[in-house]
């Protein structure tokens, strides 16, 4: 079962939730857990589960890069081709900006003369660990790139290789609605979107129902820092039919815990409630779901 | 004879205020060395979500520029504008076309 932990806001509790998640799973339901952190832009999930990193691989993209010894025709077929500007031929010779590439090897496919070839970009980096008996992996893009959902999918087929097939997987997926984040919670068997109650939180919260409803994955919702706004958002709950799995309070405990790097279940013993009967109901609703 | 030039501008006259970017300018007033203009209309490069600048460095070299007169040029179309061999004036920003030309022409004779 792989859960992906979503939100259309920034700074809703994600990572909260996910590494509260991450220390409960396999006490609460008795099955090895693999976590992983695809906000590859901004990682921060090993701030709060501190793993120990065993093995950090790069991962790269197959880009474009001129071939000297070739000479170009000039026939312009890889500039029309690409639709990110990143080859251009000018004065008779190919010209890549590697930067731009998102790395569809098209214009390597269309090339007449062989003027371009294949080379590499560095995307950034995959972290392989653990926490305590929890698996971790996370992506780290590297500093300059742009695009981070070839990263996302890097990690994604490295967890494919390495997660324990008898065990589940968490996946803090990055914030917001677009590219890095559909790539991430395509990746998942359900979503749980941690959402807000503030006016902002609201509306992002609608925009994440709107983009992630199509794939058709079963999602459900965990409020976070509950406060007055919360009735609005458990009746835009109740409208789109997603099942409200927790409600934590807007406490300033838990805030004091968070910044100082503690973890949710720390807070308190009703936390660590909450957090157990979350992980059991995340469970129950993911696989149920699937039949919904 | 003299250089052909490329203005970025943004209309297609001498009287109009040199356009500060150059990706995204509106135009490219061409100046050959006869003192003839034309003007190449740069609306689809300001749509263009990316390479601009590559874009507009490719179409000014095809009308055959060998120097530009802009604003500011980003790195990337920069490198695009080397690799087509067109020398770059920036900073012109706050003049119109024809006082660019006027300038530059004045620290070429001088």
């Amino acid at each position: 079962m792989l859960v992906a932990i979503a939100s259309g806001k920034g700074g809703t509790g994600k990572t909260t939730i996910s590494a509260a998640l991450a220390t409960v799973w396999s006490e609460a339901l008795m099955r090895p857990l693999t976590v992983v952190d695809l906000d590859v832009e901004e990682p921060n999930l090993h701030l709060f589960l501190r793993p120990v990193i065993r093995r950090a691989s790069a991962a790269s993209l197959e880009i474009p890069v001129v071939d000297a010894t070739a000479p170009c025709s000039d026939c312009g077929a890889c500039r029309e081709l690409c639709q990110f500007g990143a080859v251009t031929v000018m004065a008779g010779k190919p010209l890549v900006f590697p930067e731009m590439c998102h790395g569809c090897g098209g214009c390597l496919a269309v090339c007449p003369s062989g003027a371009i070839k294949a080379g590499t970009r560095e995307l950034g980096h995959i972290e392989e660990g653990a926490s305590g008996t929890t698996d971790f992996l996370a992506g780290r893009l590297r500093i300059g790139e742009s695009q981070s959902p070839p990263l996302i999918r890097a990690v994604l087929r490295r967890l494919a290789a390495v997660a324990d097939p008898a065990g589940d997987v968490l996946l803090d997926a990055p914030p917001g609605v677009s590219c890095p984040a559909m790539t991430s919670v395509s990746a998942a068997d359900a979503i749980v979107l941690v959402a807000e109650p503030t006016p902002f939180g609201l509306h992002d919260f609608l925009l994440a129902v709107e983009a992630f409803s199509p794939l058709g994955k079963p999602m459900a919702v965990v409020v976070n820092r509950s406060s007055d706004g919360t009735p609005q958002l458990l009746d835009l709950c109740r409208e789109h039919k997603l099942p409200v799995l927790a409600t934590i309070a807007d406490d300033r405990a838990v805030a004091e815990t968070y910044a100082r790097g503690g973890l949710l279940p720390d807070v308190g013993a009703h936390y660590r409630a909450i957090c157990h009967e979350l992980a059991r109901s995340i469970a129950a609703f993911a696989r149920g779901g699937n039949h919904a | 004879m003299s250089k052909t030039i490329a203005i970025s501008s943004e209309g297609p006259t001498l009287d109009d205020a040199v356009d500060p970017r150059f990706g995204r300018a509106a135009g490219f007033v061409i100046v050959d060395g006869a003192g003839a203009t034309r003007y190449i209309d740069n609306g689809g490069s300001q749509a263009m979500a990316h390479g601009a600048g590559i874009e507009a460095a490719r179409r000014i070299a095809e009308a055959g520029a060998t120097v530009l007169l802009s604003g500011v040029v980003g790195p990337k179309a920069a490198s695009a504008l080397s690799a087509a061999g067109v020398a770059v004036v920036e900073g012109l920003e706050g003049l119109t076309v024809g006082q660019a030309v006027a300038r530059y022409r004045a620290g070429q004779d001088a």
